[in-house]
């Protein structure tokens, strides 16, 4: 997977010269995970800025070099530092186009590694997605797959507005993939279909989507038809993916690991209930994290906090025999 | 525009004190509409507009970016934004050039007057600028980027962030505090420890001028001073221009609550349009009579953007939606 990051970047970088890259440690270290080693030596340390220690103008350059014609790529090193960007993403950047009733764009993407199960404790572990996906004119974007990383990461690159890019750390090396050698993108916006079923649609993104795949391959084995939805891109949803799904199925599972309050979920649930009520046969049912603050740091307290195939496979069992 | 470190010429001084008695005129005008319920609110450029056209004198227009501050009626006018634009700005009505009358009067962006962006969210535009600076300079551009800001901007962490990268990077960017000693009606001693935001420049790596903001020429030779520096590849520098503010921080605000009278009237006596009327008129550039044109030409173009704004229509409702993205994708209304 962080591979699939690192070749996007690197391609994007050779492709369009105003793209650069900017963030802590990106230079010489290469990220924390990696994602520029070796860029500087390859593109240059005025393509490739090693910041200060300060990820509120980390986000505001970025914007601001976007707005004047380049197209920076920021990384914020983790999830759980991203909040002194609020007021560049949320309050700048996701309102310069509107704001300037179409006179500015902010071509930005601001990547950053979130979630958990890593033994990041509460402050390495964070799931930052339902904060970005509320603010109209930010696209969010989380993969699950080395190839949609790839694609995405490029289509965020070349979009002409801000993105935030989330890349769970738990899939950096945990997914493997194949990844064409060929240029492709793939589109933001659009949700796709993993796995084709027919009791229960399960709706999801991130790193859940392989604990959810596994629980579809589990329980066919009890004839229990899963239809696994990875949503892939947060905002602007793709309504009609899901809503497909449900009329098919005509029961809907959310899962995600953020927390259950406020999260997603909530708003998936909210669109099926909305526009496939007459379709459902159950409840719409979210599986989510705990509401605690935060992932805790201690192996059975993060296992407690964290989702599962288990615990996954138990909600299906659960609704499809409802 | 751009002459170097020498001062300006009589006939530059003249220029600035028209578009002064312009920008007073129509800032004026904009405060009787708010009184009579017709402008929803303005923050003054009152006192300010020596330090804000004196430095746009001083960088060039048309290829130079400017980050402007909610105060900056004159760095717009000065710019060339027309006094209807503006009018139709504080009416909020149709045709409103920097955000369809979306934002707040003056908020938002004038690309062809190299007018970048501007939220309501003080010190926000500061990092702005520093990206602003550090893309034209990849790009291998001469261009300076000046942003401008209040005393209270000078506390928020984005400023401190800002300047410290445009430090690092020597960046050409120009920092230009405009220090009225007031952020709302928290004074300058409890905004900071030191008596100038110039003096944290050295923390930076740059200089820190402190210049009377009353004073159109001064701010004219410290900002082209600081022009220079940054084209030149040296750099940016933290412009402190000490100005009066002697109305309230906006319509809405009661500054007899924190400030008295007295205070008040002495800042009036360094009302910039006097002094640079006083020079002009001891220097021979300006007659009483010449004076007296300038002000009746000001209220009949005043006069006509009042009645070209109240005239226009408010924004129809077609457009809402629009420029949520660049593509359309979501922004529309649910179904």
């Amino acid at each position: 997977m962080i591979e699939a990051v690192r070749d996007a970047i690197r391609e994007e970088l050779a492709r369009d010269e105003r793209v650069f890259v900017l963030g802590e440690d990106v230079g010489r270290r290469g990220g924390v995970f990696l994602a520029t080693d070796g860029f500087i030596e390859e593109f240059g340390e005025n393509r490739i800025i090693d910041t200060p220690l300060a990820e509120a103008s980390i986000a505001g350059i970025a914007l601001g070099a976007a707005l004047n014609g380049m197209r920076p790529i920021a990384e914020i090193q983790f999830a759980d530092f991203i909040w002194p960007t609020f007021n560049q993403l949320l309050g700048e950047a996701a309102k310069a186009r509107y704001g300037s009733n179409g006179k500015v764009s902010a071509p930005l993407v601001a990547r950053t590694p979130y979630g958990g199960g890593v033994r990041g404790g509460l402050y390495h572990s964070q799931n930052v997605e339902a904060f970005f996906a509320h603010s109209p004119g930010l696209k969010v974007v989380a993969p699950a797959t080395p190839y949609d990383a790839k694609g995405l990461l490029k289509s965020a690159v070349r979009d002409d507005d801000p993105v935030v890019f989330l890349e769970h750390k738990r899939t950096y090396r945990l997914v493997r993939g194949q990844v064409p050698d060929e240029e492709y993108t793939v589109p933001i916006g659009e949700a796709e279909v993993k796995i084709e079923g027919s009791h229960v649609s399960v709706i999801t993104y991130g790193l859940m989507v392989h604990h959810c795949a596994e629980a579809a391959r589990n329980l066919a084995q009890d004839d229990i038809s899963v239809e696994l939805v990875d949503l892939r891109t947060l905002a602007p949803m793709d309504r009609a993916t899901v809503i497909d799904s449900v009329k098919k199925t005509g029961k809907a599972l959310v899962v995600h690991e953020d927390t259950r309050t406020g999260g997603l979920g909530g708003e998936v649930a909210a669109v099926i209930a909305e526009e496939a009520f007459d379709h459902l046969d159950g409840p719409v049912v979210r599986l989510a994290g705990p509401d605690v603050p935060a992932m805790p740091f201690s192996p059975p307290l993060e296992a407690e906090f964290m989702l599962n195939t288990e615990k996954i496979s138990a909600a299906i069992r659960r609704l499809a025999s409802y | 525009m751009d002459h170097g470190q020498t001062g300006p010429s009589g006939e530059q001084l003249l220029e600035m004190y028209r578009q002064m008695v312009l920008c007073r005129t129509l800032d004026e005008r904009v405060w009787m509409l708010n009184r009579q319920g017709k402008a929803a609110i303005v923050a003054s450029a009152q006192g300010h507009e020596a330090c804000q056209i004196g430095s746009v004198h001083a960088l060039r227009p048309g290829s130079d970016l400017f980050y402007t501050n909610y105060r900056d009626l004159a760095v717009l006018l000065s710019l060339g934004m027309t006094p209807g634009e503006v009018m139709l700005g504080f009416l909020a009505r149709e045709g409103e050039q920097m955000s369809g009358a979306r934002q707040f009067p003056l908020h938002g962006a004038y690309p062809k007057l190299g007018v970048v962006n501007l939220s309501n969210v003080v010190g926000t535009q500061l990092p702005q600028a520093v990206g602003a600076a550090l893309a034209s300079r990849m790009r291998g551009e001469d261009t300076v980027v000046i942003v401008y800001f209040g005393d209270g901007a000078s506390s928020v962490g984005e400023c401190h962030e800002a300047m410290n990268f445009a430090g690092v990077h020597r960046l050409p960017v120009i920092f230009f505090c405009e220090n009225n000693g007031y952020a709302i009606s928290v004074p300058r001693h409890l905004q900071m420890a030191v008596e100038h935001v110039a003096a944290r420049a050295e923390g930076y790596g740059m200089p820190g001028v402190v210049v009377d903001g009353c004073d159109a020429a001064a701010v004219y030779e410290a900002t082209s001073e600081a022009a220079s520096r940054a084209r030149s590849g040296r750099g940016p520098t933290l412009i402190e221009a000490m100005v009066e503010r002697y109305l309230p921080h906006t319509s809405d605000d009661d500054d007899r609550r924190y400030r008295n009278a007295g205070e008040i009237e002495a800042a009036r006596k360094r009302d910039p349009l006097r002094i640079l009327r006083e020079r002009l008129l001891g220097t021979g550039v300006l007659s009483e009579d010449a004076d007296e044109t300038l002000y009746a030409e000001a209220r009949r173009v005043v006069d006509e953007a009042t009645e070209l704004a109240e005239s226009a229509s408010y924004p129809g409702l077609d457009g809402f939606y629009d420029h949520v993205y660049a593509d359309q994708t979501g922004g529309a209304p649910s179904p």
